[in-house]
């Protein structure tokens, strides 16, 4: 397994969509966030878009007011993790046209839907957006 | 934007999101979460809810348990929601539920039959969403439940449906390897789908099942090699590309397989090899994914058996990451690096002074990293000056997890390339005195081991200076205060076995010293245990040669508050004391010997000394005991019997040893006889003299340490040695070339003396902040200067001086090596068998597999007729050196035609990368290039040196 979690958090730290991977119980959870959060929030421009924090390692990315965070293991490929936070959002900025944090809370389960077709048991399964969408807009459509 | 509240979305849950958006502290947002939470369990009890309400619903319980808080009153309701037979309202309903729920909560069972149904579902979507849910959901105990329709539709006539079953059996692999075992033959098959979609998602699966048995898949070496260069060819539909990269995340699984695949096996890599240099010369340089494409292509040319070629081109490319100003591409960089060294170690010469940029840089992520490559690439020669910088480190952070980390690197690293045994005392001075609660217990005895059995030769001398050097630094840090158990347990040993041998120190400074211990950490009763030992080991060998000893009021005092400690063990040890220090000298001796504690301890594990009382026993009609193993063979009544008897006989045991000089046979461990003679030795003392001799050398360590402290001895057997003679390193277990470990014995000596100087060198340097890169280039002599096994034998006064030069000296002739290899890799391209012929389905001897897998997939990828044209001419004349000639005559050619075939833009990108070098080259060395290049490599085979040649080939390009 490589992808333990994906996060979306704000830069107040508040926790916008949360998905993981292997299960943790709330308490560890809420602690995971709050550790990693005040760790990566703390980090400049500048510095790697990398931090090791227990034994996962937390790629991340910022977004105007919004930063997405992927824990993944040790041997990942830690620059494609990068790319593939661009990925994720290139698809949502896709469905949403200029996705915005507001887009995500409103739309939560929709963002969610995305992740479940690019991610699946920790590996990322697809990376072609119209094959990501496609099922995500036929289910609007029919409903 | 404009999807803000969207239909369907209630005013309510418009304002709950702008609320929670709108929290300013995490109070805040609790409290609007707390509201929420009894808003929600009102309305969602009410009866008939709306289906598109309780959706709304569900979303909000999500919202209360991503912000923490605990939404389980709602589960079931998420349950519910599955059974909807809308697909939008089903599948929030699934997704609820794995967000919620892990696969072993109980309301799971309530799911199974809805996936059940759902799989059967002809809205293949609704099928998607099940499948979605098997991958959550579904644990062990009920892959059966699922398992034949889930097989069944990998045949599914949508592709999307496909994907997702292959993935639902990845997961049962993942969650129940034997469930699946026999289906393992399916993710072969998915891997040929037509679907591109299908293929990368098979490859995550296949990825497991390789990285757990390699050899079984070798035969699809050529199959992955041949979809990596049709993705790398743009064969796969333009919805893949990725910033102008087509399928990049497809093309890194692959080529981390191939790693796998690859690695140690020369015949498999032999097939990676012309797709791994298209790799690296179609890499774009300017993207972070084609950096992370290139990067990926690092990993695996390292990791597959070498290809002088391709590590030329991962070495380039590794110190394009190094010089990036990007701190991501150094961190690449630094990673790529410490893979190639283990290849070539002289390769991290060159990117010294970056690395050591990296070492100083503020940003802990790069640190970190460049502390594992210099890890890797720890040396005898650089030990120092690397573990020094470890320690510094360590002291400077407060994340334990990280420093536990640290500190057994450092310990690992000394105890393998120490130059000298007080450089080692030291260094585990530091570790113990900064991390000491964090490392292995395990170390601490390998530190007093040391210090008892010194070099391990006949060198008295320095063992005992050694002894003596250990005592001075523990008397200098019993100063500070905090200091870590096991490390006070080590001082306190150290300073009872060896604190008054050299008459540096007198008794009761020492005890003094001691009882300091033992008041300032009352609370640790394994210290107390060890200081106690230790002033009785002091008080024995002050009578043994003759000395009266006064004891100090606050020792006296501490004897009494021991004696009646609750802990049995602190007790008999106070008790034991007071006993010794009423025997005569000769006694003393002979219970308590002085620096006997590496004597070994001989264990008669038969204990056959007791077997006159056996017999005795015996002939007065007592049973024979029956061992344990016989026992168990035995039926219940019996079994419980003998249990009884064992059991009882134990007990008569006990009573007996207080009562009897002699122990009566236990029919356990020897342990439990070791530690009798000792309370023999307190009530009758002078019955004690003849047996004692037989007893004699286990009276030390029964007396000096507790039952654990029993184990640190016996445990030290089964340890292995690295540190110390070179005899005494195992091969295997280290991480080095042997080449350094020999080249570590040889330096053991000489680097006694040197350390304390390079050290010197490395702190003066230090001190210079003003000449900044003199001191980096310092520290990167001491770090990289004696990087090849040759220059660690030289003397020792002259180290110093050379460290920088060679580095310097060396970099034309590293050049050069590079520049000379740069033709024999041009011959090569055309030797390796075309791959491509594979895409035309024509058998051809070079290409292995009988059956071809991508014809199926040939057919529905991209446009194949225009390649296929090309492709053909180039099978069509197998001979490439006309292809060459053909080549070199009309270039423009192969550059109109090189992204349609691949072999010509080999060619022609080769040429391009090195700026037509060879090109030149070729000219002048005469019309037939092939001829020339083939002479270069005989020559350079035969030993050669093909320095003069290739100056006047730069010269050629330059003028």
């Amino acid at each position: 397994m490589a992808i333990r979690f994906i996060l979306l958090v704000n830069k107040q730290g508040q926790t916008r969509l949360a998905q993981y991977y292997e299960y943790l119980t709330l308490e560890e959870r809420r602690a995971l966030e709050g550790e990693i959060v005040r760790k990566c929030l703390a980090r400049t421009e500048q510095q790697c878009s990398f931090v090791e924090h227990r034994n996962y390692k937390i790629v991340y990315r910022r977004y105007a007011s919004l930063f997405f965070l992927v824990g993944v293991d040790n041997d990942e490929n830690e620059l494609a993790i990068l790319e593939f936070i661009h990925l994720v959002v290139e698809t949502m900025d896709r469905h949403f046209r200029n996705v915005c944090e507001l887009d995500i809370m409103f739309h939560l389960e929709t963002a969610h839907f995305m992740l479940e077709e690019m991610v699946m048991n920790g590996c990322i399964v697809e990376t072609s957006k119209t094959n990501i969408l496609t099922p995500i807009q036929l289910m609007d459509k029919a409903s | 934007m404009g999807s803000q509240g969207g239909w369907g979305q209630s005013k309510e849950f418009l304002d709950l999101v702008k609320s929670i958006g709108e929290a300013r502290s995490k109070a805040e947002e609790d409290r609007i979460i707390l509201r929420e939470i009894d808003t929600l369990k009102r309305r969602i009890a009410e009866p008939d809810v709306p289906r598109r309400k309780m959706k709304e619903y569900l979303i909000r319980l999500v919202y209360v348990e991503m912000l923490g808080h605990d939404a389980s009153f709602g589960y079931i309701h998420a349950v519910k929601m599955t059974h909807d037979d809308s697909l939008l309202l089903k599948r929030t309903g699934y997704l609820a539920v794995t967000l919620f729920l892990n696969e072993d909560h109980d309301l799971i069972i309530l799911i199974v039959n809805t996936i059940q149904k759902d799989l059967r579902s002809d809205n293949y979507l609704i099928v998607c969403a099940a499948l979605t849910a098997v991958c959550k959901l579904i644990n062990e105990e009920t892959i059966p439940a699922v398992l034949p329709q889930v097989v069944e539709l990998l045949g599914h006539s949508k592709e999307a449906v496909r994907k997702k079953a292959v993935l639902a059996l990845h997961r049962f692999y993942q969650r129940a390897p034997n469930s699946v075992s026999h289906l393992i033959s399916n993710f072969r098959k998915r891997l040929c789908d037509n679907d591109p979609g299908v293929m990368g998602a098979t490859l995550c699966p296949l990825f497991d099942l390789i990285k757990e048995d390699i050899n079984s898949y070798k035969d699809l070496v050529v199959s992955f090699v041949s979809i990596l260069k049709q993705v790398a060819e743009r064969r796969l539909p333009k919805t893949y590309d990725y910033h102008q990269m087509p399928a990049p995340f497809i093309q890194i699984k692959l080529l981390k397989i191939l790693a796998l695949l690859g690695s140690g096996d020369k015949q498999a890599s032999g097939h990676m090899y012309t797709i791994l240099g298209d790799i690296f010369r179609k890499s774009e340089p300017s993207s972070n994914i084609g950096n992370a494409v290139l990067y990926e292509c690092i990993c695996c040319v390292s990791s597959i058996f070498p290809n002088p070629k391709l590590l030329e081109a991962a070495v380039e490319a590794t110190s394009r990451f190094l010089k990036s100003d990007s701190h991501n591409l150094k961190y690449m960089g630094i990673d790529a690096l410490g893979r190639l060294i283990k290849i070539n170690p002289d390769i991290a010469e060159e990117h010294q002074l970056a690395v050591i940029d990296c070492l100083e840089d503020p940003d802990d992520t790069l640190k970190r990293k460049t502390f594992e490559l210099l890890y890797k690439m720890t040396k005898s020669s650089n030990v120092e000056v690397i573990v020094d910088r470890m320690i510094d480190y360590m002291r400077s952070i407060n994340d334990n997890h990280y420093k536990t980390e640290i500190a057994s690197r450092c310990v690992e690293l000394a105890e393998q390339f120490a130059p000298s045994n007080q450089w080692f005392i030291q260094t585990m001075n530091k570790v113990f005195e900064h991390a000491g609660d964090l490392v292995n217990v395990r170390v601490a005895h390998n530190l007093m081991r040391l210090i008892a059995e010194g070099f391990g030769e006949d060198d008295e001398g320095a063992d005992s200076q050694l002894r003596s050097s250990a005592v001075d630094s523990y008397l200098c840090i019993l100063g500070e205060p905090k200091l870590p158990s096991v490390f006070l347990q080590v001082i306190c040993w150290v300073l009872g076995e060896y604190g008054t041998t050299d008459g540096k120190y007198s008794a009761s400074y020492i005890i003094g010293k001691l009882c300091d211990v033992a008041e300032a950490h009352s609370t640790d009763d394994t210290v107390k245990a060890y200081t106690i030992s230790a002033i009785m080991k002091i008080c024995a060998f002050e009578i043994a040669v003759g000395r009266k000893v006064e004891l100090l009021p606050e020792c006296q005092s501490l004897i009494d508050e021991l004696s009646a400690s609750h802990s049995t063990d602190l007790q008999q040890r106070a008790y034991e004391l007071q006993a010794l220090l009423g025997l005569d000298s000769q006694a003393v001796e002979s219970v308590m010997p002085s620096d006997a504690s590496c004597e070994d301890i001989e264990i008669d594990k038969n204990l056959s000394f007791l077997d006159s009382f056996v017999n005795q026993s015996m002939e007065k009609g007592a049973r024979p005991y029956i061992p344990e193993n016989e026992r168990s063979g035995m039926f219940n009544i019996g079994n419980f019997r003998s249990q009884y008897q064992h059991e009882a006989s134990s007990h008569s045991l006990r009573f007996e040893a207080y009562e009897l000089p002699k122990p009566s046979p236990p029919p356990t461990i020897p342990q439990v006889v070791l530690p009798l003679p000792t309370t023999d030795l307190v009530p009758v003392p002078e019955q004690t003299y003849p047996r004692e001799t037989h007893h004699a050398p286990n009276l030390p360590s029964a007396t000096d340490a507790s039952s654990v402290d029993f184990g640190v001895k016996l445990r030290l057997e089964g340890v292995q040695r690295k540190w110390g003679r070179p005899t005494y390193s195992s091969p295997s277990a280290s991480s080095s070339s042997s080449t350094q470990k020999t080249a570590n014995g040889a330096t053991h000596l000489d680097g006694r003396t040197v350390s304390s100087q390079t050290r010197d060198n490395f702190y003066d340097s230090r001190k210079q902040q003003a000449e900044v890169s003199a001191e980096k280039q310092k520290l990167a002599a001491s770090l990289f200067g004696a990087s090849t096994a040759k220059s660690e034998k030289r003397q020792l006064p002259t180290h110093k001086t050379p460290k920088g030069v060679p580095t310097t000296a060396e970099k034309p002739a590293v050049k050069g090596a590079i520049s000379s290899s740069e033709p024999p890799k041009e011959k090569t391209v055309p030797s390796s068998p075309p791959p491509d012929l594979l895409d035309l389905g024509e058998p051809t001897p070079a290409s292995t597999p009988s059956i071809d897998p991508f014809k199926q997939l040939e057919g529905l990828l991209g446009p194949t007729s225009a390649p296929s044209a090309i492709d053909h001419s180039s099978a069509a004349g197998p001979k490439t050196p006309d292809l060459m000639a053909l080549y070199t005559d009309t270039p423009p050619a192969a550059v109109s035609s090189g992204s349609l075939n691949p072999e010509l833009a080999d060619i022609y990108t080769v040429n391009k990368n090195s700026h037509g070098t060879t090109n030149v080259a070729a000219m002048n060395k005469g019309q037939n290039r092939q001829d020339s290049l083939q002479k270069d490599a005989t020559a350079r085979q035969v030993g050669v040196t093909p320095t003069e040649n290739n100056p006047s080939l730069f010269r050629d390009l330059l003028g």
